[in-house]
């Protein structure tokens, strides 16, 4: 990660839980107490699928991946796009990679300026 | 305990339709007043269960259009959105308005006007209950079921051709539906040859884009005696929900408010899984009838695809499953579904179901919103 690329921000709690994104509780109902950078960690790939149905705004095909990264023992999932045309398969080990925009703002339904649409896709290694 | 009763319901035509949501919403409500015999000054609420009318159509405030058009007023009204589980979601409202003494006669009208819009905007209005980490890359409700049903084959070695045989069994179903929006059998061949939507998931695996009303009339036991004597009574309901980020559950292929609504419903009723003679499901996705028919107790974890290989939720089997087509055949009309669901019961339990007729007493519908974040139970008798 370069030094103008933001964090990919999970949010620890204090049963050492760890989500992203972060809420303003934790699962066991209490206010964070820090934060992990999730870029910093590789990751293993759960499931994934390829949608070739895509709404507006979003490349098509579009392969989207569920992964978990273990932290210092803590599993925390994320889900995300996979970079290009990279083949993918349960059980592989996956980096974060940061791209501005993941999908057109604006293009959907949603209001252009109620998120962010950058992020981070998942790049096979 | 004066039970809550239905006494009447109706549903439009499912399909293609050239009417609009306040069109199919007085529609569908003035055939379940005719069915249940019951004037529109005798209904005192009046619920609409609706995800997107505004969204879709650009009509809002379709509660109190409904009761003008049906010449209800002064009847309170109220609008119930919950996403694609809205239907279950109203069930539960009107469920709620007779059990706690505050109507004597209440109206479930659910309804959903879709079909002018392009697949890819339905897609993504249904897609904008996702969380902003998640909208943001695209995913959509059919991407979840990809993702799910990839996890669930590779964990429970499952073949994908039992994804492919809940289609087969339901367009089978839908065909003696006269209001399904396909009426027409699917060959196992078909659904495995026709195109991917996401991987492994194929066209025949989604429920369609659809047009539709549904209603029902609830009142107490004690009143219902008095209209009719064919009704049904809910005997349990519950509704619960999971995380609204889809990948923070413990178990993917466990949906958490399937299995705490269902235990609500059944504590309720006094019943167990092993009671249920009929069930209305709902296969957005032919991946979710699986996770359902586990996550409900009908089946041990990682055992619901084979009740399907081995002709258990046939409508001739021991536990028919989606005798009216499901949403896979019948059509998804958002708000109508869930109130659908419980109109096919309510014909299997007073024994109005026609060609669809199996012989049941006890059933079972779950209605799911988003996909598993908010679920209603509803558990129903005969008289």
């Amino acid at each position: 990660m370069s030094d103008d690329e933001p964090a990919m921000e999970a949010y620890r709690y204090p049963d050492g839980s760890i989500t992203y994104p972060g809420h303003p509780v934790g699962p066991g109902g209490e206010e964070p107490v820090g934060t992990v950078d999730l870029s910093d960690y590789t990751a293993t790939v759960l499931t994934w699928t390829t949608s070739t149905a895509t709404p507006p705004g979003v490349r098509q095909p579009n392969t989207l991946a569920i992964v978990e990264f273990d932290v210092d023992g803590e599993p925390v999932r994320a889900i995300g796009q996979v970079t290009g045309e990279d083949d993918v398969d349960i059980g592989d080990e996956v980096r974060p990679v940061y791209c501005e925009e993941l999908r057109e703002p604006g293009a959907g339904i949603r209001e252009p300026a109620s998120q962010e649409w950058d992020g981070y896709r998942f790049e096979p290694l | 305990m004066d039970r809550v009763a239905i006494i009447g319901a109706s549903m439009t035509q499912f399909g293609q339709r050239d009417a609009w949501i306040r069109e199919l919403l007085a529609e569908a409500g003035q055939a379940a007043l005719a069915d249940a015999d019951v004037s529109p000054d005798e209904i005192e609420h009046l619920y609409v269960s609706n995800m997107a009318s505004g969204e879709f159509e650009g009509q809002t405030g379709v509660p109190n259009a409904l009761a003008h058009d049906l010449a209800a007023m002064p009847a309170y009204t109220a609008r119930i959105d919950q996403t694609s589980s809205s239907g279950g979601a109203g069930v539960y409202a009107a469920w709620q308005s007779v059990a706690s003494g505050a109507s004597d006669m209440t109206m479930l009208v659910g309804g959903e006007k879709m079909t002018h819009r392009s697949t890819a905007e339905a897609t993504d209005v249904i897609a904008s209950l996702t969380h902003p980490v998640e909208y943001k890359h695209g995913v959509t409700l059919p991407s979840f079921a990809g993702l799910t049903a990839r996890l669930y084959l590779d964990t429970y070695d499952a073949p994908r051709e039992s994804l492919g045989k809940v289609a087969v069994k339901n367009h089978k179903n839908g065909v003696d539906n006269p209001h399904a929006q396909f009426r027409k059998e699917v060959d196992l061949d078909t659904v495995m040859d026709s195109p991917v939507v996401a991987d492994p998931l194929r066209l025949y695996d989604f429920c369609p884009i659809t047009d539709g009303s549904a209603a029902l009339v609830f009142c107490p036991e004690s009143v219902a005696r008095e209209y009719t004597d064919d009704y049904a009574v809910i005997s349990g309901i519950g509704g619960a929900t999971d995380t609204h980020v889809v990948h923070e559950r413990a178990d993917p292929t466990t949906m958490g408010g399937v299995v705490n609504s269902s235990e609500i419903a059944y504590e309720m009723a006094d019943l167990e899984p092993d009671d249920i003679e009929v069930a209305e499901l709902h296969d957005m996705f032919t991946i979710l009838e699986f996770l359902q028919s586990e996550d409900l107790g009908f089946f041990e974890k990682g055992e619901g695809w084979k009740a399907v290989e081995e002709g258990v939720t046939d409508r001739d089997g021991d536990l028919p499953i989606n005798t009216s087509g499901g949403l896979k055949s019948k059509g998804h009309p958002l708000g109508a579904s869930g109130v659908a669901q419980v109109y096919e019961i309510y014909k299997q339990l007073i024994g109005d179901a026609g060609e669809r007729q199996v012989d049941a007493d006890v059933g079972l519908a779950c209605n799911v919103g988003g996909f598993g974040n908010c679920v209603t139970t509803t558990i129903m008798e005969s008289r």
